[in-house]
């Protein structure tokens, strides 16, 4: 990654250049390890190369401990993938998180995603302390201050590089309350993000109405919205997601296609039932992409296949957003 | 108890914007006490409120009253009839009190006079100590009564760091390391031994961290609530 400073980019990142150049955006996930072993990330990151614009590096995703987004994001770009690194504010005061950034920086990376972070009680360390010194919000702000004015959070100069990131941060239009959604994109948004993933959309009515109120807004112009989508697993997976998991919304027709899906496959073939899953969960996530692509605002899409990324490859291919431009 | 101290006087008229009718409400328990936010203390910020509008071109009518327990739906009621009648009221009750009267009185806006800062021991006359953190978990049992959580500057369990010198924090020569006060009680005691074991990380989920607490006892829970 070279450094695109002087010439108009904010980073210069890959995915900075692709939306600038305005292509239709494509990013992944890449979750890494709960051990010290590299190859795991080396291995997922074959599986991305070539089809993603950027690919996040998740950031003790879930509240389990796993290898840092940083640590992981170098051996992404070893492999030669840009990652969006994910920095959350839960196990971070505002200390380290300038310094994660500085070393994040100087280490290659220039794609950084600011979130809140899920509560440690769904992780696997629900008694540790949270931190929240800064909330996803006010790490933007952060992030924008240390890149436009030098400066790091305290006023001080950074006296030396300043580390030059393309912006990131989530948004979650199936939150409630709804109406509010819009106006927390907005913020973030004024707060400095220069684009934004949404959570995974299982319910397009309403991520159009959503994007609806976005554009007469007149946000989408000030922020890269990249559309969140993954391939379900199973039938089981897709009403699990609908009826268990806080601020999202399944739509019960792909509850419904998944089942349909194994319908005529007997239980014992568990193989033939996984494969029609995988098969039938990859269709929805391509005709979601096609459809979502259409809708006015939507800037690209970030895939998250967790735990299954072999399936990005087919789902870009099948959307037609292979090859990648070269920018 | 629960100790506060007065916000400052522009940040209170700043909170106050365009309101032209205030009613102060203090609370007659724990910041009356501390001399925060009592019956006196509402009739000081009143006259400087006064004071202040008159100055500023813009009077304001101030109104005082002070209820017993803010904290507590019974003392707070009967306030309801009076709020039509100002813009806006400001609560001189720690933060309990203030969302107690902006959950109980929607319609009205009620405003913090007074930051809560501690749950403190008043150790002299005027000079009020944290003690307490409300942390859910209390390890006074194995911290020979003193506690680290609201005294320790690091929250250590297995202090002191390296910042301890001449029975001080390094953080400010006012504040007593705690775990020279730990270390000073055991040894007069003759009992180290607590000291000498190594204490597992803390469960904070007890604490602020695992979100909001709630305590539901069905045992004192009226019956037409159950």
């Amino acid at each position: 990654m070279t450094d695109e400073r002087g010439n108009g980019y904010k980073s210069g990142s890959r995915l900075e250049r692709v939306l600038r150049a305005g292509h239709f955006a494509v990013t992944g996930e890449l979750g890494p390890p709960q051990s010290a072993d590299p190859d795991e990330i080396r291995h997922k990151a074959q599986l991305l190369k070539g089809i993603t614009d950027g690919v996040n590096i998740t950031d003790n995703q879930t509240a389990i401990v796993r290898m840092s987004s940083i640590g992981a994001g170098v051996l992404a770009i070893e492999e030669g993938l840009e990652p969006v690194v994910q920095m959350t504010c839960r196990d971070r005061n505002r200390l380290a998180m300038q310094s994660d950034l500085l070393a994040a920086f100087a280490l290659g990376m220039r794609n950084l995603l600011c979130l809140t972070g899920d509560h440690q009680s769904f992780g696997n360390h629900p008694t540790a302390k949270n931190v929240h010194d800064l909330d996803s919000v006010q790490l933007i702000c952060m992030m924008k201050d240390m890149r436009d004015e030098g400066r790091f959070q305290n006023g001080e100069e950074i006296k030396g590089a300043v580390p030059r990131f393309f912006i990131g941060a989530a948004i979650n239009p199936f939150a409630d309350p709804f109406d509010f959604r819009p106006y927390r994109l907005a913020k973030k948004v004024a707060a400095g993000a220069d684009f934004v993933q949404t959570q995974l959309i299982y319910d397009i009515p309403r991520f159009r109405e959503f994007m609806q109120r976005v554009v007469e807004m007149g946000l989408h112009e000030k922020v890269d919205i990249l559309a969140g989508v993954g391939p379900l697993k199973s039938a089981g997976m897709a009403r699990y997601m609908r009826d268990k998991v806080p601020g999202m919304i399944v739509r019960d027709e792909y509850v419904d296609r998944m089942s349909a899906a194994i319908a005529e496959i007997p239980k014992e073939e568990k193989q033939a039932r996984q494969q029609a899953f995988r098969e039938e969960g990859i269709k929805i996530c391509v005709e979601q992409i096609q459809e979502i692509r259409e809708i006015e605002g939507v800037a690209g899409v970030h895939i998250m296949a967790i735990e299954w990324e072999e399936a990005v490859r087919p789902i870009a291919e099948g959307a037609g957003l292979l090859p990648r431009p070269s920018v | 108890m629960i100790v506060g101290e007065q916000k400052p006087l522009d940040e209170i008229m700043q909170l106050l914007g365009d309101a032209r009718k205030v009613l102060l409400v203090g609370c007659g328990t724990c910041v009356t006490v501390c001399f925060a936010g009592g019956e006196k203390e509402v009739g000081i910020l009143a006259s400087a409120l006064r004071m202040k509008s008159k100055l500023d071109g813009h009077p304001m009518a101030v109104d005082e009253v002070t209820v017993q327990r803010q904290c507590e739906w019974e003392y707070i009621d009967p306030l309801g009839e009076r709020l039509a009648d100002y813009d806006v009221v400001v609560s001189l009750a720690c933060g309990i009190g203030v969302q107690a009267m902006n959950e109980r009185f929607p319609d009205k806006i009620t405003l913090p006079g007074i930051n809560t800062t501690s749950l403190s021991l008043p150790v002299e006359q005027g000079v009020w100590e944290e003690r307490c953190q409300a942390c859910g978990e209390c390890v006074l049992g194995v911290t020979y009564g003193i506690c680290p959580i609201a005294r320790c500057s690091k929250q250590l369990l297995n202090g002191p760091c390296g910042g301890s010198q001449g029975g001080v924090c390094e953080i400010n020569p006012d504040v007593p390391c705690a775990w020279q006060l730990i270390w000073e009680r055991a040894t007069a005691l003759g009992q180290l031994d607590r000291l000498l074991t190594v204490q597992a990380p803390k469960d904070w989920s007890r604490s602020r961290d695992g979100g909001p607490r709630k305590i539901v006892r069905e045992d004192l829970q009226l019956a037409e609530r159950q």
